[in-house]
C-alpha cells in the first residue's frame, strides 16, 4: 500500500483535520493545499462548514480547482468583502494561510523580508493577517520547512499576531487569538507545548524528529506522544483526485511531486 | 466631462482613493489620465493592483496607504516591488479590514474608530495610537484614524450625468466608503445613460451611493481595462502578465509609450486589441 499517495495528498489530508471540530464556521483556505484541505474537510469530517467560491459567493459544496469545465457552481449565499470582514470580526471563521516566515510565537509574515523601510524582498503586504489572527482561529501550511520559514527571533514584519505577551495590549491575549495546526512538508505541528510553544504532533512517513528540529530556527516542545501522519484513506484520495482537484494542480505544490513516504535518511 | 477635465480638478500632493480591488474594476482610464497630467507627490489609498503600480512607476506617488498590492493571478506588481525594495516609497501598511475601517471613520466624520485589528503586530508600530474602552471591560484598542480623501476615483458600469450610478459586478468592494470619505468623487462609467435607463427599482441594489457625492462623470467604455469589470468583461490576463514582466525604467517607458501616452481613449482601446477583443474577455476563475 505504501507510496500510493503523494506528499501533496498526505498534507492535504492532514490539513483537512484542522476544521474537524469547528462546527458551522467559514472555512477559508488560501493557496492550493489549504483550499483543497478545506474542501476535503467539508466533504468528509465536517459537512457543516461554510465555504466560498474564492470570490463572492457562499457555495453548497467546494468548487473544484482550476478550469471548471462542465462543473456548475452551487451558490447558497452572497459573501462580498464587506460581509467577509463582518463575519471574520465575529470570530466565525477558521482560515488556513501560507506565511513566508513564522516564529516561535506563531507570529507570521507575508509583508516583506528585511527592514520594512527598504525590504530585501517586498511581498504582498500584510493583507488580512493582522485582523484574522486576533479575531478567529488560524492554521498554516508551509511547503518548505526550514530555518528561513521557521525563523530564530521574531519574523521580519509581524503581520499575523501570535503568542507573544510582550506585544499584547495590556499583556492580555487578544480575544480571538487561536493558532491551530501547522502542516509542513515534514510534519504536523501545533502550539500545544508549555506557554503555547510549538511542538510536533506527527511526523510524515520517513521523517525523523531530529530532521524537523534541525530545520526549525527555535526549540520545539517535547510532544507527549509522537505519531506518524496518517495516510489518506481511499475515500479521501477519491475526493481529492476526482471531486476537488480533477486537473491535478496539487502536483505542482512540491518539486517533482514526491510520494507521501520518503526514504528514511 | 472628459478624463482630462476630471484630472484637471486634482492637484499635486492630494490624498486620492482609488476604488476596486486588485485587478477588479479599477478606474484605469482615469489613472492613465493622472499619469499623463504628470501629477506628483500623491498619497494613494487603495486595495492595490496595477493602478498603484503604474502610478508608482510614473513617479506620481509619495506615500501609499495599503493592505496589499496584487495582480491576483500574478501575485506581485513589479513596480510596487521595485519601489519598496529601493526604499523610495513611503508606506503605511495596514490590514485590509483596517483600511475599510479608516474609510468608514472618514465617511462618518469621526476622528477614529476602535479596532482590535493591528494590535500585537507591527502594524500598530507605525505611529498608531490606542484607546481604552471607557466601559467596565477596560479593553485597549487600536484607534484607526479616519482616512480622509481629497478625492476618490471609481469605476462604475452605468451612470447618468447627475452621478446616479450602478455597480453591477458581484462585489461592490469599498467604493461607497471611498466616495463618502472624499471631498470630490469622479466616476468613470462603462456607459453614460439617461436616468430612466438605470432601470430602477429593478436594479436598486446595485446603486452604490447618492449623486450628491459625485463631482463628475466620465464615459469610458472599457475604462477598467486591463482590470476586469464583470459582468461586462473580465480581466485581460495576457495584458496583465505582459505588464507584470516589467519592473525597470526602460520597461515602464515602453509600456507607457504604448498604452498611456495616447491621444485619446479610443486610441487606448485600439492599442489594447479593440473593443471586440476586450468585450469578450471572460470572467476570471479564482
Amino acid at each position: 500500500m505504501a507510496d500510493q499517495y503523494s506528499l501533496a495528498e498526505l498534507v492535504i489530508t492532514a490539513a483537512s483535520e484542522a476544521w474537524r471540530h469547528d462546527g458551522e464556521v467559514l472555512a477559508t483556505g488560501i493557496g492550493v493545499v489549504p483550499r483543497l484541505a478545506a474542501g476535503l474537510a467539508k466533504l468528509s469530517c465536517n459537512p457543516h462548514l461554510m465555504m466560498t467560491d474564492g470570490e463572492y459567493q457562499l457555495v453548497e459544496e467546494p468548487v473544484p480547482l482550476g478550469d471548471r469545465g462542465d462543473y456548475v457552481v452551487r451558490p447558497e449565499g452572497w459573501m462580498p468583502y464587506e460581509r467577509t470582514f463582518s463575519l471574520l470580526w465575529s470570530g466565525r471563521r477558521h482560515a488556513m494561510v501560507g506565511p513566508v516566515q513564522t516564529d516561535r510565537f506563531g507570529q507570521t509574515n507575508i509583508s516583506s523580508i528585511g527592514p520594512h523601510a527598504k525590504p530585501k524582498a517586498a511581498l504582498l503586504g500584510a493583507r488580512g493577517f493582522p485582523g484574522n489572527t486576533v479575531h478567529h482561529p488560524n492554521s498554516m501550511f508551509v511547503p518548505t520547512h526550514n530555518t528561513r520559514s521557521f525563523v530564530a527571533g521574531e519574523v521580519d514584519f509581524v503581520a499575523g499576531a501570535g503568542y507573544n505577551p510582550a506585544r499584547w495590549p495590556q499583556g492580555r491575549k487578544p480575544i480571538g487569538l487561536d493558532l491551530r495546526l501547522v502542516v509542513t512538508d515534514l510534519a504536523v505541528l501545533d502550539f500545544g507545548g508549555p506557554d503555547h510553544q510549538m511542538r510536533v504532533v506527527s511526523l510524515h512517513p520517513g521523517i525523523r524528529l531530529a530532521q524537523v528540529q534541525e530545520n526549525t530556527g527555535f526549540p520545539l516542545a517535547q510532544a507527549d506522544t509522537l505519531a506518524t501522519t496518517p495516510a489518506p484513506t481511499q475515500e479521501q484520495l477519491y475526493l481529492i483526485r476526482t471531486r476537488l482537484d480533477p486537473h491535478g494542480v496539487r502536483r505542482t505544490v512540491f518539486k517533482g511531486d514526491p510520494p507521501g513516504t520518503r526514504q528514511a535518511a | 466631462m472628459s478624463a482630462e477635465q476630471a484630472v484637471a480638478r486634482l492637484h499635486n500632493g492630494m490624498v486620492i482613493g482609488i476604488g476596486g480591488w486588485a485587478t477588479r474594476r479599477k478606474p484605469m482610464a482615469l489613472v492613465r489620465a493622472i499619469i499623463r497630467a504628470g501629477l506628483r507627490d500623491l498619497t494613494i489609498v487603495a486595495y492595490g493592483g496595477p493602478d498603484v503600480g503604474m502610478l508608482i512607476a510614473a513617479g506620481a506617488v509619495r506615500k501609499l496607504v495599503f493592505g496589499f498590492v496584487s495582480l491576483d493571478h500574478v501575485p506581485l506588481d513589479p513596480y510596487f516591488r521595485a519601489a519598496r525594495q529601493a526604499g523610495t516609497l513611503e508606506v503605511l501598511e495596514i490590514d485590509e479590514g483596517l483600511l475599510h475601517w479608516g474609510l468608514r471613520a472618514a465617511a462618518m466624520r469621526l476622528p477614529f474608530l476602535p479596532a482590535r485589528t493591528g494590535l500585537a503586530t507591527d502594524v500598530v508600530r507605525q505611529g498608531f495610537r490606542t484607546v481604552t474602552s471607557p466601559y467596565d471591560d477596560g479593553e485597549e484598542f487600536l484607534a484607526m484614524p479616519a482616512l480622509k480623501l481629497d478625492a476618490a476615483i471609481l469605476h462604475v458600469h452605468r451612470a447618468d450625468q447627475a452621478g446616479n450610478a450602478l455597480v453591477l459586478s458581484p462585489d461592490p468592494f469599498f467604493d461607497e466608503l471611498m466616495a463618502r470619505a472624499a471631498d470630490k468623487v469622479f466616476l468613470s462609467t462603462e456607459k453614460l445613460v439617461a436616468t430612466a435607463a438605470l432601470d430602477l427599482p429593478a436594479q436598486a441594489r446595485f446603486n452604490p451611493f447618492e449623486r450628491a457625492l459625485v463631482t463628475g462623470v466620465v464615459e469610458t467604455p472599457f475604462g477598467a481595462h486591463p482590470t476586469g469589470a464583470t459582468p461586462d468583461y473580465g480581466i485581460d490576463l495576457d495584458h496583465v502578465r505582459a505588464y507584470a514582466g516589467g519592473g525597470d525604467a526602460a520597461q515602464w517607458s515602453e509600456y507607457r509609450a504604448r498604452y498611456v501616452d495616447l491621444p485619446d481613449h479610443a486610441a487606448y482601446i485600439a492599442a489594447a486589441g479593440g473593443a471586440g477583443r476586450i468585450g469578450t474577455l471572460p470572467a476570471p476563475v479564482y
